[in-house]
């Protein structure tokens, strides 16, 4: 489904000079795997996902998804237009209206909001809004770009339950970045450790305990070895 | 609104007391603008030329407004579009009106074509040069996310880009109109035998002050009241969506 593999990508900062930040990745997804890339800030984590959504195709190696293929995308911050109202957003991103629509809007909570324009959100509102156009679209490919960081731990938890509830019912192949051990465990079938910068694959680990039987001390203990590959990865 | 009144009021009051110490011949009192008005209203010039003036006004304006914008939206979105384009831009943002509209003349002939053309070409510049600025800082992250969702060109233009130039396009409109209709008087009066800029013209050959301000006001009204009637009201219409403050 998800084949990537970068040799080298370089970006250039505003002097000019250009530095290399992910090096030697590789990932592949299979069809309706969920997969979580899990590294430090400033790992090449957002970059990675730019390139495979087709945002940045200046870089060396591959990445093969099949053709055609539908992208949905939420981004760190909600990226809504202000001035449509959320109905609005939902549709113009590609939605059709209909039960399926419904049903990912109830499930999100947002059924209130429809007619709300962005500017009257709470930002946890705008990042469900985010989350529920990716959805709304159908996709082939769910692309999350720490989708949950800056709320309340609280709200992450739930929106986090909310998020897997939808990737559950409807089987999207989903890579989710993040820098949170505990949410990449929650979620992911298969975890890709990124070293610090820059980023480069240490580690491809499957998860074998499936989410929804993952217990307390299993997730501990996962944890546990996820942490001494990441030590491992420093050391 | 209340002291809104008491400044118009205070206006005529003062052209009262002025055209009382000045003479009738220099500046003649309200009533006398009025009745001069209401003359040429009877007769139905007033109306003939002030509909000659509007139309050449709306059709310069919308010219200068559409090639404008999409000349300052290339500009902004494409570095080498913009230092292709910039110096036209700048020759054409500072050659004086009267140039233009006295070589349009000679060129293309005294018609309408003319008339309209060289006022459009005076406006364009104008409109261009304050759309690129908006269009320079179009919001990137928005761009984005409409490449991918893989949103059509056309739901991008209406959806994503137009609602972030709206409030530079609301500024090329206002200072636009007023531009435009000032142009439009002198074309007319160099070289079209109606509107309100001949009938000045013709004004100014007899010394007529009363027959001059019974035009220009009627017009000044009309630009007025499509700022209050049609610009403002889309202005509103288009920013319904930010959150009000106090």
């Amino acid at each position: 489904m998800l084949d990537v593999a970068i040799a080298r990508k370089t970006l250039r900062n505003a002097s000019g000079e250009s530095r290399i930040v992910l090096r030697d990745v590789a990932l592949s997804l299979k069809s309706g795997e969920v997969g979580a890339v899990l590294g430090p800030s400033g790992c090449g984590k957002t970059t990675l996902l730019r390139v495979i959504a087709g945002l940045d195709r200046d870089f060396e190696g591959n990445v093969l998804l099949p053709t055609p293929h539908k992208i949905g995308m939420v981004f760190q911050e909600p990226r809504l237009l202000p001035w449509r109202t959320v109905a609005q957003n939902l549709e113009l991103a590609g939605a059709v209206p209909g039960a399926a629509l419904d049903e990912i809007v109830a499930a999100l909570g947002l059924s209130q909001h429809l007619s709300h324009f962005p500017g009257e959100l709470s930002l946890g509102l705008a990042r469900r809004v985010a989350i529920a156009r990716a959805f709304a679209i159908s996709p082939d490919l769910l692309l999350l770009d720490e989708p949950f960081v800056s709320l309340d731990a609280a709200l992450a938890l739930r929106l986090r339950a909310e998020l897997l509830a939808l990737v559950e019912a409807r089987k999207v192949t989903t890579l989710l970045v993040t820098h949170d051990i505990d949410e990449a465990i929650a979620l992911a079938d298969r975890i890709v450790i990124l070293s610090r910068h820059p980023g480069s694959t240490v580690a491809d680990r499957v998860i074998e305990t499936p989410r929804r039987a993952m217990t307390p001390p299993r997730a501990e203990k996962a944890k546990a070895e996820i942490e001494a590959l990441i030590a491992g990865a420093a050391g | 609104m209340s002291l809104r009144l008491a400044s118009l009021l205070l206006l005529l009051l003062i052209w009262e007391l002025a055209s009382a110490l000045a003479g009738s011949r220099l500046l003649p009192s309200p009533q006398a603008v009025l009745a001069v008005i209401g003359a040429e209203a009877r007769s139905g010039a007033l109306f003939l030329n002030l509909g000659a003036t509007l139309a050449r006004v709306l059709a310069a304006f919308s010219i200068a407004m559409a090639l404008g914008a999409a000349l300052g939206l290339a500009m902004g979105r494409n570095k080498a579009v913009d230092r292709f384009c910039d110096p036209w831009l700048i020759v054409l943002l500072n050659l004086p009106a009267l140039v233009v509209i006295v070589l349009a003349y000679i060129w293309i002939g005294l018609n309408e074509v003319a008339a309209v053309g060289a006022v459009a070409l005076n406006k364009l510049p104008n409109t261009a040069a304050t759309v690129r600025e908006g269009a320079r800082a179009l919001d990137g992250s928005l761009d984005e996310m409409a490449e991918v969702f893989a949103m059509p060109f056309r739901t991008r233009m209406r959806h994503v880009i137009l609602p972030q130039l709206a409030p530079y396009l609301a500024a090329a409109t206002r200072s636009g109109l007023s531009l435009v209709w000032k142009i439009v008087l002198i074309v007319e009066l160099l070289g079209r035998s109606n509107g309100v800029g001949f009938e000045i013209g013709t004004a100014f050959q007899l010394f007529d002050v009363t027959r001059l301000l019974g035009y220009a006001l009627p017009f000044v009204a009309i630009m007025l009241m499509i700022e209050t009637f049609i610009v403002q009201p889309i202005e509103r219409h288009v920013s319904r969506w930010r959150p009000k403050h106090a």
